[in-house]
């Protein structure tokens, strides 16, 4: 444990073919992922997709089935949890309900025999907000206080990678967005890296370098928060990540740099090659609700538009800067479209028909049509 | 309406009469730990405070209680320490037989004392173990081992399993998170564990005549000396242990009011 220090920068972490079987039943599936050193890395995705059991295997608490964990180019896979500079902001909190506040900060660098336990205990606790309960139980704390606690007794370590699983759940807006804008103070300044699990996208991509997005054990997609939203490759991820609108269908044709989807209705939609995830067969063709326009009657297709006519308008909600609609294009689904409202006021109104329409180099193309468990659910 | 006032009556006439029935052996024993008793103890002589003040003067009352304390120590000790090993591990870890260990456990508290007396008795009688402090010791550890078991098991099954993952992931060795987070969280079960077993272990009389041999006990001195009359000193003993054990209760009673209001005021 002697060897274990305070960090001065954080490390690089690699999972390689990780697996986790809990009796019958397969929890994280064959997962591969980096994370480079300093990095803050956002683990988004459904209940029970395999995130916290994730954390765990690369903290130390569970044995992976398969696979190996990489900190810093070290095999720590069979490495000892208390032997592994990795700390945890547990789901559950799991602070030491017999130990004061200050006690349960300093635990980690007593056990450490950190000379200077005392000040960083109080340093850090200051950072949550929470210098005046050093004295206190847990018990006595609110939900909110005992997950800053949470926070604070993780982060004071300065550990060489920090595993947050939702760290921020049980917070109201405000405090959320002071200690997000925290965190990432104390990750950028001591450059640690930050593994952090999410429910909430938006906190994601606006505190993360890079995001993945998993899925029943597995990682549907990872990179940038721009790029994810820009072009997902699955609908699971056009779907969590945001709002979009799926047209499932065929691939008829394809030259260097456009692809024809013929989708139901006897429409065509076209993509951009370099913007589909899959280039024949069932290819999905997707748009994000604000990249849409929406006319009345019907419109022209052009070659660098697509359009989809014959739609009615089933919702129109004003939400001041914009409009949100629904319009139902029968066998198509329904489609959701905001608009700005820059200049005059909502164009169209409740039960017109219209088509609506978006440039070509803005969709993006699916290699699946919608994810099972969306399916499942609308199939209900 | 009437009913409830029925009620309301008859409860408190209830808990009242409850109450002295309870009470009435124990004030009965009190009271005549001063009397002037000259050969036996049953009718009231007068008073005195020569039992009191010199408790010792009864032939083997003073030794048999120091060897109920005695015994009751070193059995609450081995049993309590055995028991919560033990208990933990029938928690925490899958071994083969568990189950089976797990059910053994309850049947020196289901066994009737007299046969369990009885047996512990064969028992050291084909092992030539010579009856005395040593195979009470052995026999009370035994029985006491039980319920210290079932105690503190019920405290370890109710323990969250990621506070001592918590402990794990800040740096604490096996041993760190044992000493420093799973025993105190024990605390309170252990206590209770070894207040039981003490209690138990002082009580006892049946398998202490089984395995005691020319050794008393204080139950046993008790038993033995009614034939004759039961000396005043006994009366004392027992009055200073039940004065003890209420005095014991207030004060934790005290204690932890204080502190919950203490608590409480720290909000
Ligand atoms: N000890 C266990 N034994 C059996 N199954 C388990 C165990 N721990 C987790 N699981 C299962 O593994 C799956 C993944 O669980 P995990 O806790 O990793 O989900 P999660 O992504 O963190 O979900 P949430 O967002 O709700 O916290 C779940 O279906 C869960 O039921
Ligand atoms: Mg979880």
């Amino acid at each position: 444990m002697a060897e274990v220090s305070l960090s001065s920068s954080g490390t690089e972490l690699t999972l390689q073919g990780i697996r986790k079987e809990f009796p019958g039943f397969v929890a994280v599936d064959n997962l591969d992922l980096t994370i480079r050193a300093g990095e803050f890395f956002a683990l988004l995705g459904p209940s029970g997709c395999g995130k916290t059991t994730t954390l765990r295997m690369i903290a130390g608490l569970e044995d992976p089935s398969a696979g190996k964990i990489l900190l810093g180019g070290v095999d720590i896979t069979d490495t000892k949890a208390y032997k592994r500079p990795v700390n945890t902001v547990f789901q559950s909190y799991a602070l030491f309900p017999h130990l004061t506040i200050f006690e349960n900060v300093a635990f980690g660098l007593r056990r450490r025999k950190v000379s200077n336990a005392k000040e960083l205990a109080l340093a850090a606790l200051d950072l949550v907000q929470l210098a005046h309960v050093a004295d206190r139980r847990p018990a006595q704390l609110s939900g909110g206080q005992q997950q800053r606690v949470a926070l604070a007794r993780a982060i004071v370590n300065r550990p060489a990678l920090l595993l947050l699983d939702e760290p921020l759940g049980a917070l109201d807006l405000k405090l959320r967005r002071e200690m997000q804008v925290e965190l990432k103070k104390i990750q950028a300044d001591v450059g640690l890296t930050f593994l952090h699990v999410t429910h909430d996208q938006e906190e994601a991509m606006t505190m993360a370098d890079t995001v993945a997005v998993m899925n029943n054990g597995h990682i549907e997609q990872m990179g940038a928060p721009e790029s994810m939203y820009d072009l997902p490759e699955t609908a699971f991820v056009a779907d969590f990540l945001g709002q979009s609108n799926v047209f499932r269908g065929m691939a008829s044709s394809a030259n260097a740099s456009t692809i024809e989807v013929a989708i139901p209705g006897g429409t065509t939609l076209r993509v951009p090659v370099a913007r589909a995830s899959a280039h024949s067969g069932d290819v999905s063709v997707g748009v994000r609700p604000e990249k849409m326009s929406i006319h009345a009657g019907a419109v022209a297709p052009q070659t660098d538009t697509n359009v989809i006519s014959g739609g009615r308008v089933t919702d129109v909600s004003f939400t001041g800067v914009s409009s949100q609609y629904s319009i139902d294009f029968g066998p198509l689904g329904n489609v959701v479209v905001f608009e700005q409202n820059l200049k005059a006021l909502p164009t169209v109104d409740l039960g017109d028909v219209v088509s609506v329409s978006w440039k070509v180099e803005r969709g993006f193309g699916l290699r699946d049509h919608r994810a099972a468990v969306i399916d499942e659910a609308s199939e209900l | 309406m009437k009913g409830s006032i029925f009620g309301r009556a008859l409860l408190p006439i209830y808990t009242i009469l409850a109450l002295l029935f309870l009470l009435i052996p124990i004030v009965y024993t009190f009271i005549f730990s001063f009397n002037d008793a000259f050969k036996t103890n049953i009718q009231w002589q007068g008073f005195t405070w020569h039992n009191w003040t010199n408790v010792c003067d009864a032939q083997g009352v003073c030794e048999a209680f120091g060897n109920s304390i005695i015994v009751g120590v070193v059995a609450t000790l081995a049993a309590t320490a055995l028991g919560t090993a033990l208990a933990i591990a029938l928690v925490r870890y899958k071994f083969r037989g568990r189950n089976i260990v797990s059910l053994l456990i309850f049947l020196p508290m289901a066994t009737p004392e007299v046969v369990l007396g009885a047996g512990l008795a064969a028992q050291f009688f084909s092992l030539g173990t010579p009856k005395g402090m040593l195979t009470v010791i052995i026999a009370h550890t035994l029985f006491c081992l039980s319920f210290v078991v079932v105690t503190v098991k019920a405290r370890v099954a109710s323990l969250d399993a990621s506070i001592e993952e918590a402990g794990r992931d800040l740096y604490a060795s096996p041993g760190q998170v044992f000493w420093r987070i799973t025993f105190p969280l024990l605390i309170p079960g252990i206590a209770a564990a070894a207040l039981l077993s003490f209690a138990l272990s002082f009580d006892d009389f049946i398998i202490t005549y089984f395995n005691s041999g020319s050794m008393q006990t204080f139950p046993t001195f008790i038993y033995i000396s009614a034939v004759r009359g039961v000396p005043p000193e006994a009366n004392v003993i027992a009055s200073a242990v039940f004065v003890l054990a209420i005095v014991g209760v207030t004060i934790s009673q005290v204690v932890s009011s204080v502190r919950r209001r203490r608590l409480a005021a720290s909000r």
